[in-house]
């Protein structure tokens, strides 16, 4: 792989020496005293318009790609543990589901090529793929389509979503290229869910090793995996779906957490893409590189401020209010992220479908904030924690409020929390927090402020009604209006402050096409992913 | 360990540099231990206070140091920086200096089965350099002052153990103390009227040594997020966000790291002039 | 000469039980709960319970620990709570990295501290020895970490003549993984060798001043003489004890220096499995850490018994 990429790198150095010149000359000249190689590479340039096709070393395409990420997976089953990497790395690549999301946030079928809905949205017929195996060889069928949701339903399961297939009441193997789902109620979201990285095909006799052999029906299996390292991923020349085999010959991870390293990699080239880079101060850098590549998209990770609404002072809603109306969302976007980022105005990113632009509910006016705290009982201000998980995001974004804030008189403490650890036991479970602050990375999961225990404390029947009641709609029109609903429910009642979607910052050798620019879901698809010569 | 470390004897043309340590060490110390005062009392700006449209300026452009990624002025985060630094490599080292002595004159003083229990202890807690108990510690006492204080102090127990169990028994054996023993003197009237006054300088010395080397550690353990928590400041924080931001702002690289050198050298002279002025025995702990 | 050694080695014995006790159970009563981080914010309490039984974390402690010494005695080291790998896969990895560095460093540092501290030595009060004063004061003063990040800048950022980290593994030849293992070492050595000079310095001139040096020397030994065939020779007793006592702060130093580099040694591994929960390798590699620095002193200790006669009967 070494040599490949010195002997690209090496055509393109003498691409540039040549270009304008007599190749002849130069050839002539250089030949003698340079080596052999340097001397067919300027031989076959200046040779290039005869003999084209004979000259395979310089025109076959590059098949390799190194792929940077700052955080490195643990493990490599998506359907066992919840960390986003581990979507990053296999969704797509390695494991497959019924259905897929694509870049746009929207469902299309995979290993299903088509379903039907019936009983009012209570039965789901798929119909599979014919063909279809895993890289172990085991092909797949409706039976093992059964096993694997079964695997992530069932007592043992331990899918960090699981709530997903509660609404499964019985997996029925029609025959084995019909399954057939009946639920306990309809369930609008099904498909959807059912492309998460959690929901991937595994078979039963591969599945306990996934986490460090992971086994799917993806173009792609795992050669080897150096952990706090790198992970290597080759083409599976079996792919099911031969007339979409991927370009990439190999493709490598390479996990480097500091941003000034990721950077040096990027312009090194060690590295050809990071397609989210970690440092936004340093990003500015690569504008001018012709080399490269920027890109600056959405990412589903809602930055989100959580107000305990289960105490005072935030059992009062016009506190909640007052402080949101004392946040200018731009200039935390600015001082926490570089002013990379989407302000939000509710629990909704604009990847989603049925987006409605919230961030006017309560505009930025610290007067009107003071006024409606005094209103709210509070003349001379508060006093208050912020339990902030020490990620640089989470850190920087306190540290704003906590300036912002100050101008209407609160008084902003900040207690470092060590994420995701003594965060989950003290304010995700143990509801010990007057404010925090967590970027959501979950798609679509307005739904949480419907679940009873959660840790903001909302409760509002009628949003929970109108979630329900979206959930149950399998019409996507009128599901998606109810979800507008809900987030104008969230953007008056502000049981969080919304601040901004983290963006995805990529950078990628210019040359190297077919990355997302969104990411609609934690991934890195690179089934389409090519060299451009 | 730099405990081991014997001073240079004497140079001869070189003289001043040798009486001047105790001198440079002092001035150097006192010097920083002034600005870390001061810093309780006055900085140029509020050490936590954010300009984020002022950020990553250079020294002179924007404070006399210039400014972090948040904006926040280098100089003071600087001054209070050292100041916690400071505060925790004192409670660490008195702490360590305080236990170990007592253990280690208890056990030269009782020998047999609990000197030996003691000094095997010493060994297993000597085991574990500062950084390794810290990371276990954190997930105990959460990261903080508190698990730096800790860690440090526990692993400057042994060091002063040894130092004291071997100056005691050193002094065991003179003959003032027999003749104690023979006025009928209990063990602890002889540990506090004999034992001490006469370990005193050596375990000085020490301290002054430790403090050094103790800074050093705080600053890795601050570097790996393992010390004083945010948005306090440390000197080891600093140079951990200075990394992320080493090409665009190596000015936030520099006065750390050559604010951490002059702390520790400042103590090490210190500790050398006073080990040359206190004529206290070198080679104190091999 | 065998009792002392026999006693130090049951020694040795115990306070390794004590030390694995020690860690086992700090390591065991850690607030956080490796299934919730695993599982994330949607986890269901259910889900959550049968993860701990499959990890086994319901099991009551004293059968835990028992069950985690038969197995390190036994060589099964256990599996990566969050990996799914075995804990010797990943320590052995890490390993390949953190030996090789500590290795490069102490030679690196031996290279430079003893020719400074001879130099220093043989030219007494010179402005030579003034330099290398000068050079162990400033060397002992300074974190490793911020020497890695000045190396950074200059070499890497600056001049880019360096990688500014990562490590390409040992598959990828030998010269690729020394370059990236250069500068990390020389970050880690500086410290060591400006001890190892002040140490080299002192004593060589102790024993210059002995009395068969002087012999010697009334002999007709020339000052150059002396100094190599007596006073280094015997200097070296104590730059070994040095050594030895160092090592535990080039273990921790180590982890340091890693984290500056993104080396994937037993130092970021301790980290990345502090912040997981990942119990299972936290607890072997700080119990490795703790073995190495103990196992260390007492070969120092050893070494010492063999090669100074008058302490055999003193112990």
């Amino acid at each position: 792989m070494c040599g490949r990429a010195a002997d690209a790198a090496f055509a393109r150095h003498s691409l540039i020496m040549f270009a304008p010149g007599d190749a002849m000359t130069i050839l002539m000249l250089t030949t003698a005293r340079h080596s052999l190689r340097f001397g067919l590479a300027a031989l076959s340039l200046a040779l290039a318009g005869h003999f084209a096709a004979a000259l395979p070393a310089i025109a076959a395409p590059k098949d390799t790609v190194v792929i940077g990420m700052g955080i490195e997976p643990t493990g490599l089953d998506p359907t066992v543990a919840a960390p986003a990497a581990i979507g990053q790395v296999t969704w797509q690549n390695v494991f497959q589901g019924l259905t897929r999301i694509d870049q746009d946030g929207k469902v299309q079928p995979q290993l299903a090529a088509g379903w039907t809905i019936a009983d009012e949205g209570r039965t789901y017929l798929f119909k599979l793929r014919e063909g279809v195996r895993f890289s172990n060889g085991v092909p797949f069928d409706a039976t093992v389509a059964k096993f694997a949701l079964d695997r992530a339903r069932g007592d043992d399961s331990t899918n960090p979503q699981k709530q997903f297939f509660s609404v499964i009441s019985d997996i029925e193997v029609r025959d084995p290229r019909t399954l057939v789902l009946h639920l306990s109620s309809p369930a609008g979201n099904l498909l959807y869910w059912l492309g998460w990285p959690s929901s991937v095909m595994v078979e039963p006799s591969s599945a306990d090793a996934n986490k460090s052999q992971p086994v799917g029906t993806g173009p792609f299996k795992l050669a080897s995996w150096r952990q706090g390292d790198r992970l290597e991923l080759v083409r599976n020349e079996d792919y099911w779906d031969a007339e979409n085999r991927p370009a990439l010959r190999t493709a490598t991870f390479r996990f480097i957490s500091d941003a000034q390293a990721q950077a040096a990699a990027v312009k090194s080239g060690d590295v050809d893409a990071f397609p989210e880079f970690g440092a936004p101060e340093l990003f500015a850098s690569f504008k001018g590189d012709p080399r490269l590549t920027t890109s600056v998209g959405d990412t589903e990770l809602k930055v989100v401020a959580g107000l305990n609404g289960r105490k005072a002072p935030f059992d009062n809603p016009k506190v909640r209010q007052a402080l949101m109306m004392a946040i200018d969302r731009q200039t935390v976007i600015e001082g926490a992220w570089s002013g990379y980022g989407t302000p939000i105005g509710s629990h909704y990113t604009p990847n989603d479908p049925g987006y409605v632009d919230t961030t006017g509910v309560y505009p930025y006016d610290p007067e009107k904030a003071k006024a409606l705290l005094a209103e709210a009982g509070y003349p001379d201000g508060l006093s208050l924690t912020i339990k902030t998980p020490q990620m640089s995001y989470a850190t920087r974004t306190s540290e704003v409020l906590q300036a912002m804030l100050a101008e209407i008189g609160v008084q902003l403490q900040i207690v470092p929390t060590e994420f995701p650890g003594k965060w989950i036991s003290e304010v995700f479970k143990g509801h010990d927090f007057d404010m925090t602050i967590v970027a959501h990375a979950e798609p679509l999961d307005i739904g949480i402020y419907a679940r009873d225990d959660y840790y903001f404390g909302y409760d509002n029947p009628a949003f929970s009604k109108a979630v329900a009641e979206a959930e149950r709609t399998t019409d996507t029109a009128a599901r998606l209006a109810l979800y507008g609903e809900a987030q104008r429910m969230l953007a008056a009642d502000v049981p969080a402050l919304y601040l901004f979607v983290m963006p995805k910052l990529g950078v990628w050798d210019a040359k190297l096409k077919g990355l997302w620019v969104n990411e609609p879901i934690p991934s890195n698809d690179l089934s389409d992913v090519t060299w451009d010569e | 360990m730099s405990a081991a470390v014997p001073s240079m004897p004497g140079t001869r043309r070189f003289a001043l540099l040798r009486h001047g340590r105790l001198l440079t060490g002092a001035i150097l110390t006192g010097a920083l231990v002034a600005v870390a005062l001061l810093s309780l009392l006055w900085t140029p700006e509020v050490p936590t206070r954010l300009r984020i449209l002022a950020k990553l300026k250079p020294p002179l452009s924007e404070g006399l140091l210039g400014t972090d990624q948040l904006g926040r002025d280098i100089l003071s985060l600087l001054m209070v920086g050292t100041a916690n630094s400071l505060s925790i490599a004192v409670a660490a080292v008195v702490l360590g200096a305080a236990t170990g002595t007592l253990i280690g004159i208890v056990a030269a003083m009782r020998r047999g089965a609990l000197d030996a229990l003691l000094m095997r202890m010493m060994d297993a807690v000597f085991a574990f350099p500062p950084i390794l108990s810290a990371m276990m510690l954190s997930a105990l006492l959460g990261s903080g002052r508190l698990n730096a204080t800790v860690a440090i102090g526990l692993f400057t127990v042994p060091v002063f153990a040894r130092l004291a169990r071997a100056d005691t028994k050193r002094i065991l054996r003179r003959d003032y103390i027999l003749a104690a023993r023979g006025a009928g003197k209990n063990a602890a009237r002889i540990a506090v009227d004999h034992v001490l006054p006469n370990i005193a300088g050596a375990i000085l010395v020490q301290v002054t040594i430790q403090l050094g080397l103790a800074i050093l550690t705080e600053s890795g353990l601050g570097f790996l997020g393992l010390s004083i928590s945010p948005p306090a400041p440390s000197l080891g924080r600093m140079l951990a966000d200075a990394q992320t931001y080493l090409t665009l702002a190596p000015w936030m690289a520099l006065a750390p790291g050559i604010t951490i050198a002059l702390i520790v050298a400042g103590f090490n002279l210190l500790g050398d002039g006073l080990r040359d002025r206190l004529d206290v025995r070198r080679d104190v702990s091999a | 000469m065998l009792r002392p050694v026999l006693t130090r080695l049951l020694g040795l014995v115990l306070t390794l039980l004590a030390i694995s006790a020690a860690v086992f159970l700090v390591m065991s009563v850690l607030p956080g709960d490796p299934a919730a981080i695993m599982l994330g914010t949607s986890a269901r309490p259910d889900t959550l319970a049968a993860l701990r039984s499959e990890l086994g974390l319901d099991r009551p402690l004293p059968l835990r620990y028992a069950a985690w010494l038969t197995g390190l005695l036994t060589g099964d080291l256990g599996r990566s709570v969050t990996y799914g790998v075995p804990v010797a896969k990943l320590v052995l990895a890490g390993a390949a990295v953190t030996l090789p560095l500590a290795a490069m460093a102490i030679l690196i540092s031996l290279l430079l501290g003893l020719p400074l501290g001879v130099a220093a030595a043989a030219r007494r009060g010179s402005a030579v020895d003034a330099g290398v004063s000068l050079f162990a004061q400033l060397g002992i003063a300074t974190p490793n970490f911020w020497i890695g990040l000045l190396l950074i800048l200059v070499f890497a950022a600056t001049l880019g003549w360096m990688p500014s980290g990562g490590f390409p593994g040992w598959q990828a030849g030998a010269a690729p993984a020394l370059t990236a293992l250069l500068m990390p070492s020389i970050a880690l050595a500086l410290p060591q060798a400006a001890v190892l000079a002040r140490v080299t310095r002192t004593a060589t001139l102790e024993v210059l001043g002995e009395d068969f040096v002087r012999t010697a020397r009334a002999k007709g030994l020339s000052r150059r003489q002396a100094l190599w065939r007596h006073a280094v020779p015997n200097a070296l007793l104590p730059v070994i004890t040095i050594i030895g006592l160092q090592f535990t702060f080039l273990v921790a130093g180590a982890v340091l220096v890693e984290n500056v580099f993104g080396l994937p040694g037993l130092g970021r591994l301790a980290m990345q499995a502090l912040a997981q929960r990942d119990v299972t390798v936290m607890q072997v590699v700080v119990l490795l850490f703790a073995t190495l620095a103990i196992v260390v002193n007492v070969l120092v200790d050893l070494a010492y018994l063999a090669l100074d006669p008058r302490l055999r009967n003193a112990a």
